[in-house]
């Protein structure tokens, strides 16, 4: 019959009008902004630089080596390197970034600086809601801009994070290791060498006539 | 008619337009028998995107018809041969932004080619897996499109739209984004399947098969859609083979040729599934080719989630920095959802490929445009070009 | 399939006159290809679209490439006489392989399933404009591929039905896919943190500037 098919496809688009009342897999839609959907573990949008402790400046992970900047597709992360350095999390003196901006508005959200960072300085965020009244200043964020707290990063990937803050505690707690196996050992070299010392002290001068003989410490 | 003229006609209102005098030398016979030439495009809704066609009608009729394309090239293969091996891969994603996976895959599938490194067992499924979403959500937005394009304004693409967010909702919780996946790397994939995804996964496949009949309920049978389509833009076999069109518009025409089976590339030779074929090349055929194909997508993908195995997913030989393939050459292919998609790259040692060429199946799918268009009416020529399925983005990258 | 060898032995044989060389592929791809002359191109393509045993109806990929001269420099040590007397002295021969242009074919077969067999064409120089035969007239999948060519590196398929440009818009001037393209300082830009842009755009606008 001509019109069968019509009649079919009426049929079909009144249990999907009729089925949004009752079925959320046929209402799939979200008032947005007043009700969201979260965002997921996974999600990004623009990288942040991560930072330890309270003062942002003082504990950002970032040493300014500019892989990021060189790997970077677009192109949009540009980084100075300041001449001073400040320990890193396991206390070693590095470099840091003098200037580190990363422009959003060439920025395509593709994770390559989050990969080919050595130090877990750089990670996504997931904040998505950046309007602004500047088109060039307002997305031009700076290193102030990009500084945001370990627990922050915590909370929008807390599975990564945590992997992360495991790996980062592995190697503190190797060099801390490390550094303590080697100042036990230099303890030792220096109590052998003051033992030395006493010892050389000890022994009689060989002319005990001379009275303002120097006594050299064996070495 | 001259300036002044025209400038002392009286203003054309409701009343008096009809009685303008008419420009010297004009009757309405000349003007029935004259050729119109038209630009359909850059900023056409149907041309789905910044493309052009030049047509030229007689009457309704299409005579001659040329694509222009060029307004969204931005160069691509150039910015490649700047850039590292890994920093060309979120490229990729914006060449046909639909199906960012299968791009993904072709491009880490040649790199692999270069360098020989093998992804191991989980990160074939994983690829395979994505590949199999990706065909479905082009399919599911292409028939959506088309349909729009016939007149069937809104529902089905809204239909279609809900049905493709499930899997982008997959994506984003595999590789952070929706569209933009920048998911696999040479020789593996990027991260490993967050925890109940592969639940997930299967529920939404599952899920599939009823939307494909609630959808071929919907519009398949309707006499409209049949009398639009079927008969419209009727592409030959030999012209198909012989222009180097590839994807679900070859097998529309009969032509038993895909490569997931013909290079068996990854781990496809595992999967049985059929190639739907069409038997009359015309637009109704490329359209069901879709619907037929996404069901033995969902096969594959019922399959592959079954069998995943546990186990790493990426090569351990493969370096995120510094990575130097040694010179030398390399093509790959795979079966795209719009067709062969082959990149071909030269090394020369360095960091940086020395030629990065991308074959792109949309624009080559494109050569027989004029040949399916001739003849037919301005209509038609929408929805043919609504059939080939192409995007912009590849188009012209 | 035919290794390369016998593909080309069997050329060799219906083609006494062509020049055929064989290009090795060093990469763990392995696929070697073939450079063809001028004179049989079409004729040699016609016969491997032909061919009863290779059938390679599908010419899957067309690309230009742009080979820059190649300085190389190979150290040799020849016996000279030096001062009378014969000494074998370390001598660096330069050669320089003059830059050319070239068109690469990947054809496979759609009814035999195989491939790839790569055919390359060589112009004579890297000049604009200069000629290779155009294979469109026995793969017209070749259309818009050789058009992007000609657009992209300034190759002229002669033969061509079509030859225009395909990508950028008519009367530009310039190839951009060529090695030396210089990229125009007079796009848009914004203000960006990378230096070297500004000043390039600064350098445009200072040009403009003066009369």
């Amino acid at each position: 019959m001509l019109g069968e098919g019509i009649i079919k496809g009426m049929a079909e688009t009144a249990r999907n009008f009729l089925g949004s009342y009752h079925d959320a897999a046929r209402l799939t839609t979200v008032e947005f902004p007043e009700d969201k959907i979260p965002a997921k573990e996974s999600a990004r949008n623009f990288p942040f630089l991560v930072h330890d402790g309270e003062d942002a400046m003082q504990g950002l992970r970032c040493v300014a080596c500019q892989i990021c900047e060189k790997e970077c597709p677009p192109k949009c992360i540009f980084i100075i390197k300041d001449t001073n350095k400040k320990p890193d999390y396991v206390g070693k003196l590095q470099f840091q970034p003098k200037v580190f901006d990363i422009d959003v508005s060439v920025c395509m959200s593709c994770q390559i600086c989050v990969e080919v960072c050595p130090f877990d300085a750089i990670k996504m965020d997931t904040d998505f809601e950046l309007g602004g009244s500047d088109r060039f200043g307002g997305l031009l964020l700076n290193k102030r801009r990009l500084a945001k707290p370990n627990s922050y990063y915590h909370t929008i990937h807390p599975t990564e994070a945590a992997e992360v803050d495991g790996r980062l505690a592995a190697e503190k707690a190797k060099v801390e290791a490390k550094a303590k196996a080697d100042a036990e050992a230099k303890a030792k070299a220096a109590a052998a060498a003051a033992a030395a010392k006493a010892a050389a002290q000890t022994t009689p001068p060989v002319v005990a006539s001379t009275p303002a003989a120097v006594v050299t410490p064996a070495k | 008619m001259s300036e002044s003229e025209l400038l002392s006609a009286p203003a054309p209102t409701a009343m008096n337009y009809e009685i303008r005098p008419k420009p010297a030398g004009t009757s309405d016979a000349e003007v029935g028998g004259e050729l119109l030439e038209v630009a359909m495009g850059p900023h056409h809704p149907s041309t789905h995107g910044v493309f052009r066609m030049d047509v030229v009608l007689d009457g309704e009729q299409v005579v001659k018809l040329k694509p222009v394309f060029g307004y969204l090239h931005r160069n691509h293969e150039k910015i490649a041969e700047n850039t590292t091996y890994l920093a060309s891969m979120p490229y990729t994603d914006r060449l046909d932004y639909l199906c960012s996976m299968t791009n993904n895959w072709a491009y880490a599938l040649s790199v692999e080619r270069l360098t020989g490194l093998i992804p191991p067992e989980r990160a074939e499924y994983i690829r395979v897996i994505t590949a199999e979403l990706t065909r479905l959500v082009n399919h599911t937005c292409l028939i959506g499109f088309l349909l729009q394009d016939m007149g069937a304004l809104g529902t089905p693409l809204m239909y279609a739209f809900r049905q493709r967010e499930l899997i982008l909702d997959l994506f984003e919780s595999l590789s952070g984004s929706r569209m933009m996946c920048n998911y696999m790397r040479f020789g593996g994939c990027r991260a490993d399947l967050p925890a109940g995804w592969l639940e997930q996964a299967a529920q939404v496949v599952g899920g599939y098969g009823q939307f494909l009949d609630e959808f071929q309920a919907l519009i398949s049978e309707n006499e409209i859609l049949v009398a639009r389509s079927q008969g419209v833009g009727v592409l030959p076999a030999e012209l198909a083979i012989n222009s180097s069109i590839t994807g679900p518009m070859l097998r529309a025409s009969g032509v038993n040729f895909d490569l997931r089976k013909a290079d068996r590339y990854g781990i496809y030779d595992r999967f049985p599934f059929r190639v739907p074929l069409g038997d009359h090349g015309d637009v109704y055929d490329r359209y069901m080719i879709r619907l037929l194909e996404m069901r033995e997508s969902v096969k594959i993908l019922e399959q592959a989630l079954r069998e995943i195995p546990a186990g790493p997913i990426i090569d351990p030989k493969a370096k995120i920095r510094g990575f130097r393939p040694k010179a030398g050459e390399a093509y790959g292919r795979i079966e795209c959802p719009k067709g062969e998609l082959g990149f071909y790259l030269i090394s020369d040692g360095s960091p940086n490929p020395y030629r990065y060429r991308v074959r792109p199946p949309s624009l080559i799918n494109l050569t027989v445009l004029e040949d399916m268009c001739l003849g037919q009416t301005v209509a038609d020529a929408v929805i043919i070009l609504g059939s080939v399925d192409i995007v912009l983005g590849e188009v012209d990258r | 399939m035919e290794t390369l060898e016998q593909i080309q032995a069997r050329l060799t044989a219906e083609f006494p006159a062509a020049r055929l060389e064989r290009v090795a592929n060093e990469s763990a791809a392995g696929q070697p290809s073939l450079v063809v002359d001028h004179a049989h191109g079409q004729a040699i393509a016609r016969w491997l679209r032909d061919d009863p045993a290779l059938r390679l109806d599908y010419c899957s990929n067309v690309t230009g490439v742009d080979w820059l001269p190649l300085e190389t420099s190979t150290k040799t040590r020849v016996k000279k006489v030096v001062d009378g007397v014969e000494k074998e002295v370390e001598e660096t021969v330069k050669s320089v392989r003059p830059g050319y242009l070239e068109a690469v074919y990947h054809l496979y077969s759609m009814s035999l399933r195989h491939g790839p067999v790569i055919l390359r064409l060589r112009t004579a120089d890297r000049a604009v404009g200069a000629p290779v035969p155009s294979l469109t007239p026995v793969w017209r999948g070749a259309e818009f591929q050789e058009r992007e060519i000609y657009d992209l590196f300034g190759i002229v398929f002669e033969g061509h039905p079509d030859l225009r440009r395909l990508l950028m818009w008519e009367g530009y001037q310039d190839h951009p896919m060529r090695k030396d393209y210089a990229e125009p300082d007079d796009y848009e830009y914004e203000p960006t943190p990378h230096d070297e842009v500004l000043e390039k755009a600064g350098k445009h606008a200072a040009a403009e500037v003066r009369p």
